[in-house]
């Protein structure tokens, strides 16, 4: 009698034929066993792996300690964010950027409303413009503060990881005073921003502004910057040269990192970035110890940014005046018919813009985050599309990891910096 | 009564069995409180609070700790090596509490007193890279196996400066007896015919006259532990968790322990080795010939072992982590000829003073 399989079950032994047609597709990408011709050993990093940071995935062929191959694959964290956006509207799209990359949502916010109000020309207030760029560059230091971290638990000083949460930790709670929300903040709006800042808010950041670059030398610095074994492990390690930089469409700290001086701030100003004095810090050799090294100057740097810009807060309204795109002040809607449309509009259609495309790119902790609106007229985008760095930066992956040691693979992945939500969308 | 007591003081068997109930139980024990040291002193170095809830100052935590092991699923995957799989977690523990029979915790206080103890202390200590390569082995996981392989690699690179190093130590002593390498770090050292007395007995100690290899035990001895800056058997973030990745429960707990065991057992060694084990500038000579004296003589000694292990742990949460070929390039191409060097010069000046 031949046993009966199991309803349901699933043949054990695939055809050759099967296989490759599930790597076509992405599926096994061979992540089984050991390649039977070279020996190498294939081991599957991720997607649950403490360094992967997030979910990636990674098919490593190893033979002993060294890669000869790494095939990233991608795609775990897809929720489908563009197609969100033309479904929500512009207004209900800007909750769901602060999860691309959620190590500095705020920024996020900051690109995605600039970039819709880019297409129809809209000029926020100044003191909307300030606040912004604080926050933008506050958003900087977080995701900058938690890199670092990262980068220096997996190579292995889980110390300073917990260094960078406690100032990470104060940045939270000027976010949760402006907006109510630590984390995921959805702050500013087509038009403006969502709420002015609380009474105390500037004083309070000025002071953590002016003391970060002390603690983060004290703190981080102290311990990393020429500690031996620190530096061994990133000097060489993860090299990108400046041309293979530039061919893989690499943009921000990794970019710069490899010797290329390109920040948006400094090569298509917006927010007003032109008024303000700040350097942009540039690596030599694009290893992982010059990207660290970069990260930590430009902390620095966005501290001296954030003190420029709080002594220069104008006063004035948040949001544009135009209340067909932003909203009208609650107390005029209880009493006067024109608002109340408006707010009803706002509110249930979005605001109104004019048809027209524009592509619009910030530059984020991560890089370039840039957003290719197409509006038609009504409340919601046609085509929301969605250039996120992180995405582009680890297309760099295979190259990067050829050659390297097993324990190379998870310094250059947090020298990276990149984040799933962003990658993935 | 009498005779009981008698027994248990005066025979040999009985004595034994005294020390092994005290030295048995006192190690886990000294364990449960080391994984609350080590907790409470990354939260201190770390700007947190570390455990403080289960017990006085969250002392108790350990046995809360053990509680949940203990009532944890006991996993045994399909895909493992049945008996190696469980034979590795007692692997683990057993050399480590062998060594620590050895380690005279005051004078005529050794379970085990052994003419070539330290060669037996050395020599049980190294059965404990079956723990790693087995448990990595058997796991039949590919994370795992790379932590087996490293470790195994780590361990017998490691183990030859560990064995060189405190041979420095018995070319100056002259013996292998380590409860005679005690005594000889506290029995009178002379400069300029002036022998030396009170705290200036310091000078007697084997860490003035090996510096060198005291350093590099210590080193040795991170890396013979997996503690950081040498934990790449189960480099968190690369590894997930080495080559304990598959164990559960108390599997996982054994091995646990065992490395707490194992920090405790090279601890002492290097209280005993290098820092004048019981002895204390004469103040181990209080309450001659009572129980009393031993015991101030086993507290002298666990203070110098914390010192020792807080040093453990205090550089587990500064430093960062070696790559597999900087870890043997400073093994092979530093340590080994640093410590044959210095060997050598040991043994000229120890030949020429003679």
């Amino acid at each position: 009698m031949t046993p009966v399989p199991p309803e349901g079950s699933v043949p054990v032994a695939a055809s050759p034929a099967a296989l490759a047609a599930a790597s076509a597709h992405g599926h096994g990408l061979g992540a089984e066993g050991f390649d039977p011709e070279s020996g190498h050993m294939i081991l599957n990093m991720g997607p649950s792996h403490p360094s992967t940071h997030g979910v990636l995935r990674i098919v490593l062929e190893m033979d002993g300690e060294r890669i000869v191959r790494a095939t990233p694959d991608i795609g775990y964290l897809h929720r489908g964010m563009e197609k969100i956006a033309e479904a929500y509207g512009y207004n209900k799209f800007i909750p769901y950027t602060d999860r691309f990359d959620y190590l500095a949502p705020v920024a996020n916010n900051v690109g995605v409303a600039m970039a819709i109000e880019s297409v129809v020309g809209i000029e926020v207030p100044p003191r909307a413009r300030s606040l912004r760029l604080s926050c933008a560059e506050l958003g900087r230091l977080h995701s900058h503060l938690l890199g670092l971290g990262c980068f220096a638990m997996d190579v292995g000083a889980l110390t300073v990881f917990l260094y960078c949460f406690r100032e990470r930790e104060s940045i939270y709670d000027f976010m949760e005073a402006l907006t109510g929300a630590r984390f995921t903040v959805s702050w500013t709006r087509v038009g403006g921003c969502a709420r002015d800042v609380p009474p105390g808010w500037i004083e309070g950041v000025r002071r953590f502004v002016q003391g970060l670059p002390g603690r983060v030398e004290r703190d981080v610095e102290k311990m990393l910057t020429t500690n031996r074994i620190f530096v061994d492990r990133l000097k060489g390690v993860g090299v990108i040269p400046k041309d293979v930089a530039l061919s893989y469409g690499l943009t921000g700290p990794v970019l710069r990192a490899s010797g290329v001086e390109w920040d948006l701030r400094k090569e298509r100003p917006y927010l007003g970035y032109e008024e303000y004095d700040f350097d942009v810090p540039v690596g030599e050799h694009g290893d992982a110890y010059d990207r660290y090294l970069v990260r930590i100057e430009e902390m620095k740097q966005s501290c001296k940014i954030i003190l420029q810009a709080l002594d220069r807060i104008p006063e004035g309204p948040i949001t544009v005046e135009d209340h067909k795109i932003s909203l009208p002040v609650k107390r005029s809607v209880l009493t006067n018919m024109e608002q109340l449309i408006h707010q009803f509009m706002v509110v249930t259609e979005g605001p109104e813009l004019a048809a027209g495309e524009r592509y619009f790119g910030i530059e984020n902790p991560k890089g370039e985050l840039g957003f290719y609106v197409v509006t038609d007229g009504t409340g919601k985008p046609m085509r929301l599309r969605v250039r996120g760095p992180s995405f582009v930066t680890l297309s760099c992956l295979p190259h990067v990891l050829k050659g390297a040691m097993f324990a190379d693979v998870v310094a250059t992945l947090a020298s990276l910096d990149f984040v799933m939500g962003e990658c993935d969308r | 009564m009498d005779g009981v007591m008698n027994w248990l003081t005066q025979d040999r068997v009985g004595s034994a069995l005294v020390k092994v109930l005290l030295v048995g139980n006192v190690a886990p024990m000294l364990v449960a409180f080391l994984v609350w040291l080590e907790r409470r002193v990354a939260a201190w170095a770390q700007d947190r609070m570390g455990p403080n809830r289960v017990g006085p100052f969250g002392l108790l935590q350990s046995f809360a700790d053990l509680i949940k092991f203990l009532l944890k699923e006991d996993v045994l995957p399909g895909h493992v090596n049945k008996a190696m799989y469980l034979v590795a977690p007692c692997l683990a523990v057993i050399p480590p509490l062998v060594v620590l029979a050895l380690v005279p915790f005051a004078d005529r206080f050794a379970i085990a007193d052994v003419d070539t103890g330290i060669l037996a202390a050395f020599a049980f200590s190294g059965i404990g890279v079956y723990a790693i390569a087995l448990g990595g082995w058997a796991s039949n996981s590919k994370y795992a196996l790379i932590g087996a392989v490293r470790a195994s690699a780590q361990l017998i690179s490691y183990e030859i400066c560990l064995g060189l190093a405190a041979l420095g130590v018995f070319i100056v002593a002259g013996t292998l007896r380590l409860e005679d390498v005690v005594k000889m770090q506290a029995d009178g050292f002379t400069i300029h015919g002036e022998t030396l007395h009170g705290i200036s007995k310091f000078f007697d100690w084997n860490i003035v006259k090996q510096p060198i290899g005291a350093i590099i035990f210590l080193i040795a001895a991170f890396a013979e532990t997996n503690r950081t800056p040498f934990d790449l058997p189960e480099a968190e973030s690369e590894l997930a968790a080495g080559y304990h990745t598959e164990f559960s429960s108390m599997k996982f707990a054994l091995f646990f322990l065992g490395e707490y065991v194992a920090i405790v057992a090279m601890s002492s060694l290097f209280t005993t080795l290098y820092l004048g084990g019981w002895t204390l500038f004469g103040v181990e000579n209080a309450f001659e010939g009572t129980t009393a004296q031993t015991l101030l003589q086993i507290l002298i000694f666990l203070a110098k072992t914390m010192c020792v292990i807080f040093t453990f742990i205090w550089v587990r949460w500064t430093v960062p982590r070696f790559r597999y070929d900087q870890l043997m390039d400073l093994g092979w191409k530093r340590l080994m000829p640093a410590t044959l060097a210095w060997l050598a010069a040991t043994a000229c000046v120890v030949a020429f003073l003679k």
